[in-house]
């Protein structure tokens, strides 16, 4: 085992599966020679070749649309797109033909597509370098949504979604890229796309998160637990499908529940998870459920201060933990 | 770019054979049979023009939802078009899920495609660039309308294909009319072949009530992709003889003239009147196909009215591959 970051590892998890299977090939726009603009593809050019890393024209609904069709030839693309915040264009092609294409056609065409998208604020981007697109997407019958928080899943959970046989839609932290670092073996594994992993068990509260969020989430686990609140964090992972059961039975020992993303709060995903849980564990409930969201405003700002008053932090988390113990 | 009397024959017939259909159609929507038809009467000479420059089965094919004469070439059948317009399980393009004429036949290399314009564009192009992933000699024929060239996605699309040398034909069936919006709300330039002038491929203007003149620059076309010299748009210059739809009423958008005016350039009459001129077809050979027609479109039609709808929980899959059922 290797200790390495968060983009090392989903450098590897490429990488093996280039290696693994000549159908797999990347497109996005800097992919090439310059390895992405987070060095998540470096050194795969020179390894592969500039024709199974296709640096694409600057046009995202095509990077993806472009993938549909190398996928229904039967290639295996990771289309990158350089930030979430520039996903949009793409929207139609995820939501209209990506994730529609398996029912509409009675599954006469399927698509094995993976979409890579670094998402997340707290790095200095203002409005359209740090946005969390995941509620959009999660939406999407025939889309999974998949959100890791640490380089060993992420290695794992990259290699599942290249080897599904459906579109995936794989957020990267890119806060985390660097910032994420932990153990990850060199052989070859796969984390299923799907479970829930409960990361720290306790009794007094369910956390629920994922991605960055979820870095923070075991820092304020650990903060109020000084003060004897232990905190079961679960992290998602895959936001569709989502692991209810993990989900219902951390409320049913728990009886608390608070849910914690950066991405705002009216509509987000935290609200799915408070609905399921309004629905499968109500009478385990001891309190209401609680979200800890961005607000609900059109972007995280740029500047300093007005960043941080955006983003959830191990700080906030653990006030809102230690308002729901006493409730 | 000589065809053969028995191909130019055949041609016709698939014109013949498609025009009858699609008028039968209109039939069963008076009768209130069924519940929407978009014809493609007035495109027949191009799409099978098209067809015939390809090697069908083996080349892959991207249409529009106006292409029926071009889906008969390719090999689907007079039962399998009444079937997806009653929304029959047996329906081989969705199992009854998408509207008719939304095209998918996968044992000829028909990909599915959608209701919003010009997404199938990128996928054409997706298509292609696998094909010379792989370096086969296959090349993609892709359709659409001249009014759906106006989307980003359509331009993303062809430029992609034009930087990469793909082998790809774009077909832009200009029958004049977007809905009610004619070309010059489209476009500042005089056809959807002088857009190709900025992406840097060639674009070609042809008659598209003539067969073979399409059948040639077609031909022409792919042959040029085939050898690795990328890709071409052609624009067909035709006119929409229907409404746009069984929903729309065309009367509140063009006269009567002028669509009285453009029946006398009917592709079918001008194919027969070729064929005739030739003395490949007499007024017997006419009557016989004539019968055959009626024949199997009446066959079609008792065919898929006794053909059962699916089961309503049918409509709960196949949202991901591991749901998909055969037969
Ligand atoms: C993105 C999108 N916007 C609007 C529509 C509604 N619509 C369906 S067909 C059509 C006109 C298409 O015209 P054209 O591309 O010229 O093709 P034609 O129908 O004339 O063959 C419109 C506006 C649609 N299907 N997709």
């Amino acid at each position: 085992m290797a200790e390495m970051t968060l983009v090392e590892a989903i450098r590897r998890a490429m990488d093996e599966e280039m290696a693994r299977d000549e159908r797999v090939f990347i497109v996005g726009e800097d992919v090439g020679k310059r390895g992405g603009v987070f060095r998540a593809t470096l050194g795969l050019y020179e390894k592969y070749g500039p024709e199974r890393v296709v640096d694409s024209p600057l046009a995202e609904a095509s990077i993806v649309g472009v993938g549909i069709g190398a996928a229904l030839y039967g290639l295996r693309p990771i289309c990158e797109i350089q930030f979430a915040d520039f996903i949009f264009p793409a929207f139609n092609q995820i939501v209209s033909e990506a994730a529609r294409m398996c029912y509409r056609s009675n599954g006469e065409w399927t698509v094995p597509l993976v979409i890579r998208a670094p998402y997340g604020g707290g790095i200095g981007g203002g409005l359209y370098h740090s946005q969390s697109v995941e509620a959009f997407f999660a939406h999407v019958p025939g889309l999974k949504v998949v959100i890791p928080s640490n380089p060993y899943d992420a290695k794992g959970l990259l290699k599942a979604a290249v080897r599904d046989p459906d579109p995936v839609l794989f957020l990267e932290p890119k806060k985390g890229y660097r910032l994420l670092r932990g153990e990850v073996p060199e052989e070859d594994y796969v984390v299923p796309i799907g479970p829930a992993h409960i990361s720290r068990p306790g009794r007094d509260i369910s956390l629920f998160t994922y991605g960055m969020m979820h870095y923070y989430a075991l820092q304020a686990a650990e903060m109020v637990a000084a003060e004897g609140i232990e905190v079961e964090v679960v992290d998602l992972r895959t936001l569709a499908p989502v692991d209810r059961t993990t989900i219902l039975e951390s409320v049913r020992r728990t009886g608390k529940a608070l849910i914690v993303h950066e991405d705002n709060l009216t509509g987000g995903y935290g609200a799915e998870v408070a609905a399921t849980i309004a629905e499968g564990a109500f009478e385990f409930l001891d309190a209401p459920v609680r979200r800890l969201c961005g607000p609900d405003v059109p972007g995280v700002p740029f500047s300093h201060p007005l960043q941080d008053w955006f983003m959830p932090n191990a700080q906030k988390i653990a006030d809102a933990l230690r308002a729901l113990a006493a409730y | 770019m000589h065809l053969s009397e028995p191909k130019q024959v055949e041609m016709f017939w698939m014109m013949l054979l498609a025009r009858r259909l699609d008028e039968r159609a209109w039939v069963l929507h008076r009768q209130g049979k069924i519940a929407f038809h978009i014809s493609g009467i007035g495109q027949e000479a191009a799409q099978v023009g098209a067809a015939f420059a390809l090697r069908r089965g083996e080349d892959w094919v991207v249409p529009y939802y106006r292409d029926l004469a071009l889906m008969l070439c390719l090999g689907y059948t007079p039962r399998e078009f009444m079937l997806s317009l009653m929304g029959k399980r047996e329906d081989p393009s969705s199992g009854g899920r998408q509207m008719p004429s939304h095209w998918s036949l996968r044992r000829v290399n028909v990909v599915s495609h959608s209701a919003p314009v010009a997404t199938q564009t990128p996928h054409a192009v997706g298509v292609a660039l696998a094909i010379k992933l792989r370096r086969e000699d296959k090349v993609v024929l892709t359709t659409i309308g001249e009014g759906a060239t106006s989307q980003g996605e359509w331009y993303e699309a062809v430029n992609w294909a034009a930087v990469h040398r793909l082998p790809v034909v774009f077909m832009v069936e200009n029958n004049g009319y977007a809905i009610s919006e004619p070309v010059e709300k489209q476009m500042a330039v005089e056809g959807a072949a002088a857009r190709a002038c900025g992406l840097g491929l060639e674009g070609v203007a042809v008659d598209g009530t003539d067969a073979l003149a399409v059948y040639a620059a077609v031909a022409r076309s792919v042959e040029k992709a085939r050898s690795g010299e990328g890709p071409t748009l052609i624009e067909a210059r035709m006119y929409r003889l229907t409404p746009h739809s069984s929903d729309d009423d065309d009367r509140t958008y063009r006269t009567r003239e002028e669509v009285e005016a453009a029946k006398r350039r009917d592709p079918l009459l001008r194919m027969r009147q070729h064929l005739e001129a030739q003395g490949w077809l007499t007024p017997e050979g006419l009557e016989r196909m004539e019968a055959e027609a009626k024949a199997l479109v009446e066959d079609a039609v008792d065919y898929a009215t006794r053909a059962p709808y699916p089961a309503p929980e049918e409509a709960a899959y196949p949202v991901f591959s591991a749901e998909v059922r055969r037969g």
